[in-house]
């Protein structure tokens, strides 16, 4: 039996573990608000130093980037839409395979399948996208090269941006299958009771059911495909320009970063600052696509 | 017994230090970085140098001239290739870093612009043709732009990325100041990717170092240069003699002088010298005369 004493000091020291292992979880939490918060305040700062000598007016709104060139123009529309163009042309990869990917394997394939199938997919997510950068220059190129496209040069949009859907397929996949899978069976028995056919009850009952989650889906994909670097720089191209050709070269906002930060831009010149102000634009278009996502997908978000 | 035994020992070990130090086996690693231009040369020299010195690791990166130089005035290369000489601005920085290096210039190179063998009408280019094509805001944009009786063809253009010597030297003598040039071209540090985009595109002109033409003579043709003289072609006697200019340039390599003073970097530098003559002239640049390799070798 202990004593009244003993018992006080072993009920103490709970207290104190207790204390520390909360403070210890809280600190983990707090380390990572504070690295974002970190990353956000430099890129303000030397951002701030570069629009001290470039307008945002016009690194905003003029169509020329030549930032190590002379004359240097700063004009950061071309990286925008160099981003977006091959964002574009991976959605278009993407978005049909993805989901159809998924609807095929939650609704249409047997357990089997689905147990081989799928853990294929996700392979394609770890492959390293410098990988996928060396696929496209030295294998997608040549082939829409000899096969389809014979005028094609070495660095262009269209081979990264496939590349780029294919690394993204995954993502869409197996989130949007989650989500279908979620659906409730008593949905597609009513739908089947009614005499809907299989393909009915798949595109009219489970997919606008599980849209919050497929739509959440894409928005990561977009997300990712928006950050990647290697694959956009190893076979895009660095040439900003505003075209809609995608058999053009192009440059996007990451790449464009990289070859600086590679490159042999003196620190503290503007071409320094550049990585900044580019890079906190990146930042924002990534943060603006979240936002997005994230209102649709609480939109759209139905309870079961 | 114990003191019989470590005398075995301590003669047997000095007899080893002594037996590998007379048959000189240098190991160690030399990090070398810059010019792809100059890359082949390197490149050759340190494949000859490694297999006579097994265990000298000798590393080559291209990351371009300005990357080189970048590395290198901070300390992390022992050799930068250059096919340009250094900047001001970075001379500065290796002071401030307290690098102190010494120069070698260890081949000519004819700078050449090139074009698709499938191209027959280019016979020669002249220096102010060179200019208006690649100047910022050039209005080059198909063939005849440059000479009305040249097809009406979209011209595709391809050349050297900013952080590229080839590129600094090229801006400076056609356009006129150093990083002036139209940005619309396909551009890449890797020379090899430019002859594959050449080779493969019968409305290409592009410019890199001479050597990547010389091992891809199947696969392009070089355009003779008319500076105001008549057309010249690049070839070992046209650079010596001085006659194809403006874009014959010396090549070089910097040497970090505390580098210098490990054994296996002055076998190599000492290697380099030697055999230069004769590695510059296989991999198809134009060696200098040998009394200048001669020279660099006193400055060891």
């Amino acid at each position: 039996m202990q004593s009244n004493n003993e018992l006080e000091a072993k009920k103490k020291v709970q207290r104190i573990r207790e204390w520390i292992i909360e403070k210890a979880l809280f600190a983990s939490a707090i380390v990572s608000i504070f690295t974002t918060l970190a990353i956000l305040a430099v890129l303000l700062f030397e951002a701030a130093g570069f629009f001290q000598t470039v307008s945002i007016i016009e690194f905003f709104t003029t169509t020329v980037w030549t930032p190590l060139f002379q004359p240097q123009h700063f004009g950061v529309l071309p990286l925008i839409w160099g981003t977006v163009l091959v964002t574009l042309i991976a959605l278009t990869v993407a978005v049909p395979i993805g989901l159809g990917s998924a609807i095929f394997l939650s609704e249409y394939a047997p357990d089997q399948l689905r147990r081989v199938v799928k853990p294929i997919l996700e392979i394609l997510a770890g492959v390293p996208s410098v990988v996928y950068g060396y696929f496209a220059l030295t294998f997608v190129t040549p082939f829409l090269k000899q096969n389809f496209l014979p005028d094609m040069i070495v660095f262009n949009a269209l081979s990264a941006g496939v590349v780029l859907g294919i690394m993204i397929i995954p993502m869409i996949s197996s989130l949007s299958e989650d989500a279908m899978l979620a659906v409730p069976q008593s949905f597609r028995e009513g739908a089947y009771a009614l005499g809907a056919r299989k393909h009915e009850v798949a595109l009219k009952i489970v997919v606008p059911s599980a849209l919050s989650g497929i739509v959440a889906s894409f928005i990561l994909a977009i997300s990712r495909a928006v950050g990647e670097t290697m694959i956009v720089s190893m076979a895009g191209g660095s040439t900003p320009k505003l075209t809609l050709n995608p058999l053009e070269s192009i440059q996007t906002m990451t790449a464009y970063i990289a070859q600086i930060s590679l490159g042999e831009a003196p620190y503290g010149s503007i071409e320094y600052r550049t990585i900044f102000s580019v890079g906190i634009t990146l930042f924002a278009l990534t943060f603006a696509v979240n936002l997005i996502g994230q209102w649709v997908a609480k939109r759209f978000w139905k309870r079961y | 017994m114990l003191a019989v035994a470590v005398v075995a020992v301590v003669s047997l070990s000095l007899s080893y230090w002594y037996y590998t130090s007379a048959t000189q086996k240098l190991s160690g690693t030399i990090e070398i970085d810059g010019s792809s231009t100059v890359f082949p040369i390197t490149q050759a020299v340190a494949e000859e140098f490694q297999k006579s010195n097994p265990d000298v690791r000798v590393n080559v990166g291209i990351s371009g001239t300005g990357g080189g130089f970048k590395r290198f005035t901070k300390g992390e290369t022992d050799i930068s290739d250059a096919s340009r000489p250094i900047k001001d601005s970075e001379a500065q920085t290796a002071a401030q870093n307290g690098i102190e290096y010494t120069v070698f210039q260890v081949a000519l190179d004819g700078l050449s612009v090139v074009v698709n063998p499938s191209n027959t009408w280019v016979d020669y280019m002249t220096t102010q043709e060179l200019n208006l094509t690649w100047r910022p805001g050039s209005p080059v944009d198909s063939w005849n732009d440059i000479r009305p009786e040249w097809p009406n063809q979209p011209i595709h253009l391809y050349g050297p990325g900013t952080d590229s010597g080839t590129f600094d030297y090229f801006t400076e003598v056609i356009v006129g100041e150093v990083d002036a040039s139209r940005p619309d071209y396909t551009a890449s540090e890797d020379d090899n990717v430019l002859v594959q985009g050449i080779a493969g595109d019968p409305n290409a002109l592009g410019y890199f170092g001479y050597a990547y033409y010389a091992e891809n003579t199947d696969k392009l043709k070089v355009v003779p240069i008319d500076s105001g003289s008549g057309p010249v072609i690049p070839s070992d006697q046209t650079i010596n003699a001085g006659q194809y200019t403006p874009l014959s340039r010396p090549l070089f390599i910097y040497v970090n002088k505390e580098s210098l003073k490990r054994s296996e970097v002055k076998a190599f530098v000492k290697f380099y010298m030697e055999n230069a003559e004769q590695l510059v002239a296989e991999v198809g640049y134009t060696p200098l005369p040998a009394s200048v390799y001669q020279e660099n070798l006193t400055k060891l």
